[in-house]
């Protein structure tokens, strides 16, 4: 997994709250058995004004100028500013994979839907929690300067605004130290091997017909 | 000390290695694996040279991709006319095969919808620690088992180690007292629960469905429950093991049996809360004023009474809800304060990992039975979740029954659900729909969907709008 350590970039707004799985990256693209090729269809249908599909190239699709994340102030944006609940619905991975892929590192939201939020972390993006005042803040400030940038520090556990002010953030220990090192955590798991092996043997004596299904 | 709720208990037989950050390695006895999910967990695995950890703890079947016209079924995956559908398809059958998975393929009597298949084969039992690469995995925490929803990285996580790495979640518990007025389901109780705690309500919780409701309801009614947890933010629904579980346990296929039975009857007699369980969260609805519910908007919790209004953004106070209504009755083209009744449909979806299993079959049927389907209403679906379940129906000439109304009966699979096959609404049409999900787009691009029971889906396809089931007579 790729690492993430510290991360500079432009802020671009989603800004609603609920946005689910299904909005981030329609169904129709979830038919590929690959890893990529999903970021020119994150927010399909917001992005453009057509109904997108897996076998239709997105050049020359009609563009919806209204979504902001088209226009030009917010193009090469890499940290996404949200509302609440982002990201509930469907568990498809694909939803973190478009988003990385679209360019984003870093999502930062007053709260997550559980199943997206991890599986965030299994991809190299990171989502931010932050109080809901301070999201409220941080649209205001985004929406007043053109080119607002945003600083991540997930060693130190901060955000830092343009002014030099930090917003200082949670994030799970062990998620932190994977994500630090881009450790892949099958590999970290793998290493207690053994324990995996007595619990087996221990539950093979308390409760053996979990042990022979499909015999 | 305070006693230990069902989901405490659950945890605690599960916990192979407690870290010190507070994350722990939970063991998962069964995985449930689809097409959808998987492809990319079992090239991970490959191009890191690894093995599955316990194949004979895995299931998997194709469900999302399926067609369900009898037309396009009858030649199995060749006759999948999608052909991104069917590499996804024919890839989950080349994983199975190559690692000895045991797999209900597309034609199999016992193939169908992922959270149908697992609790009626028995290979979801009571007890167990069970996950699939889908948000729905609630679903089987009806039988007392602790069952979560994941992503692709945790299914190969799960495969190659059969470990999950997980927080123990908060404890909610939501008890519906009373009894519930007739004509109103499991699926009514669900989703006034989601209208009253939100979207987002149940996020970091495990909830569990107690109280007189739940205790009366039937297997399948608390799977449609536990179904929709995730649509209340919750990972993992679940109610506790009692006579019922047992008896909807018993002979079935992968059920232990004989002495395996009682010894684990005897474990599973203690799942459940003690009395002096400490919950970190308790909501109490009154189940005796649940109505026939009907949802309006692009979130589960867009949700009201069949006999109430679509709301006006005039009378929310907080901005950001108000930008929400305003936004989803654009999109659903509906007015603020237009009866639920006014909404007319062209569609009727009968079906989904919520809404698909024999009682929700037999409760659409009761309706239509001697009536037409209306004559506005372009199209009307019942789709089985099952291989099983669809014998089940025919067997009971339920099949006749929708036909005879003018509905048309098809081949198990996700289906209109979530429109990944070729079953979908067109832009703008309104869908009585039976399963979990009105997000924009959900059920086909500018698709406009209306949660609801089997009941009421089949009664707005006779009456050609929303109609309160209870009006109509005999009802269940």
């Amino acid at each position: 997994m790729r690492a993430f350590t510290q991360h500079t970039g432009l802020v671009g707004p989603m800004d609603r709250a609920n946005v689910d799985t299904d909005l981030i990256i329609p169904k129709q693209f979830l038919k590929s058995i690959k890893r990529s090729g999903f970021g020119p269809n994150a927010f399909d249908e917001l992005r453009y004004l057509d109904e997108g599909s897996p076998e239709k190239p997105n050049e020359g699709r009609p563009i919806n100028t209204e979504f902001p994340l088209n226009l030009e102030r917010y193009q090469g944006a890499s940290v996404l500013l949200t509302r609440k609940n982002f990201g509930c619905g469907s568990s498809r991975e694909h939803a973190p994979w478009a988003l990385d892929e679209y360019g984003f590192r870093a999502i930062i939201a007053p709260s997550f839907a559980d199943i997206f939020f991890n599986n965030c972390f299994k991809n190299g993006l990171l989502p931010i929690v932050l109080p809901e005042d301070t999201v409220e803040q941080l649209f205001a400030e985004m929406y007043a300067q053109e080119g607002y940038r945003l600083t991540v520090d997930l060693a130190q556990q901060v955000v830092v605004k343009p002014n030099g002010e930090t917003l200082t953030f949670e994030v799970d220990e062990f998620r932190k130290h994977c994500l630090l090192n881009g450790f892949d955590d099958i590999g970290v798991t793998l290493r207690d091997a053994d324990k995996i092996t007595a619990y087996e043997q221990a539950r093979k004596q308390t409760a053996p017909w979990l042990f022979n299904f499909g015999a | 000390m305070a006693g230990k709720t069902l989901y405490d208990k659950l945890w605690d037989l599960h916990v192979v290695s407690q870290r010190d950050d507070g994350s722990a390695l939970i063991y998962i006895d069964r995985h449930i694996v689809h097409e959808v999910t998987s492809p990319q967990a079992f090239e991970g695995l490959r191009l890191a040279k690894r093995k599955p950890w316990r194949v004979d703890s895995v299931v998997a079947t194709p469900d999302h991709n399926v067609p369900t016209t009898s037309a396009e079924r009858a030649n199995g995956i060749a006759g999948i006319a999608d052909p991104t559908s069917k590499i996804q398809v024919q890839t989950l059958d080349d994983n199975c095969d190559e690692l000895g998975i045991l797999e209900f393929k597309i034609n199999d009597q016992r193939q169908g919808i992922v959270h149908v298949v697992g609790p009626e084969s028995g290979a979801c039992l009571p007890g167990m620690t069970i996950v699939c690469g889908d948000s729905h995995t609630s679903t089987n925490g009806a039988l007392g088992a602790l069952s979560i929803g994941i992503g692709t990285s945790e299914v190969e996580h799960v495969l190659a180690t059969q470990c999950l790495v997980a927080k123990k979640m908060k404890n909610m518990l939501i008890r519906v007292d009373g009894e519930l007025g007739l004509g109103v389901t499991p699926k009514d109780v669900v989703l006034a629960i989601i209208g009253t705690i939100g979207t987002a309500g149940g996020t970091g919780y495990a909830i569990e469905f107690g109280g007189d409701v739940f205790k009366a309801m039937t297997m399948e009614g608390r799977l449609t429950v536990c179904n929709m947890a995730i649509e209340a933010g919750a990972r993992a629904g679940m109610v506790a093991v009692d006579a019922t579980t047992l008896k909807y346990v018993k002979d079935k296929t992968f059920a232990p049996k004989d002495e395996a039975w009682d010894m684990a009857v005897a474990q599973w007699n203690q799942l459940h809360s003690d009395n002096d369980a400490m919950f970190d969260e308790v909501v109490a609805i009154d189940g005796a004023l649940i109505e026939p519910q009907v949802s309006w908007g692009t979130s589960p919790e867009m949700v009201v009474p069949v006999t109430g209004k679509v709301p006006n953004p005039v009378n929310e106070v907080d901005e950001v809800k108000k930008t929400g209504i305003e936004r989803a009755l654009e999109y659903m083209g509906l007015k603020a304060d237009q009866a639920i009744s006014d909404i007319h449909i062209d569609r009727v979806f009968i079906g989904s990992c919520t809404n698909s299993r024999i009682e929700d079959m037999r409760a659409a049927a009761a309706v239509v039975q001697g009536r037409q389907k209306a004559a506005s209403v372009k199209e009307a679906i019942v789709v089985p979740g099952s291989g099983l379940v669809k014998q089940q129906a025919e067997a009971e000439g339920l099949d006749k029954i929708f036909v005879a109304a003018g509905f048309e009966w098809r081949e198990p699979g996700c289906s209109m659900c979530l429109a990944m096959n070729a079953d979908r609404l067109n832009d703008g049409e309104h869908c009585a729909s039976t399963s979990n999900r009105n997000f924009e787009g959900r059920q086909g691009y500018g698709g406009r969907t209306h949660l609801v029971s089997p009941a009421m889906a089949a009664a707005a396809g006779i009456a050609g709008h929303f109609i309160d089931v209870r009006t109509m007579g005999e009802v269940q």
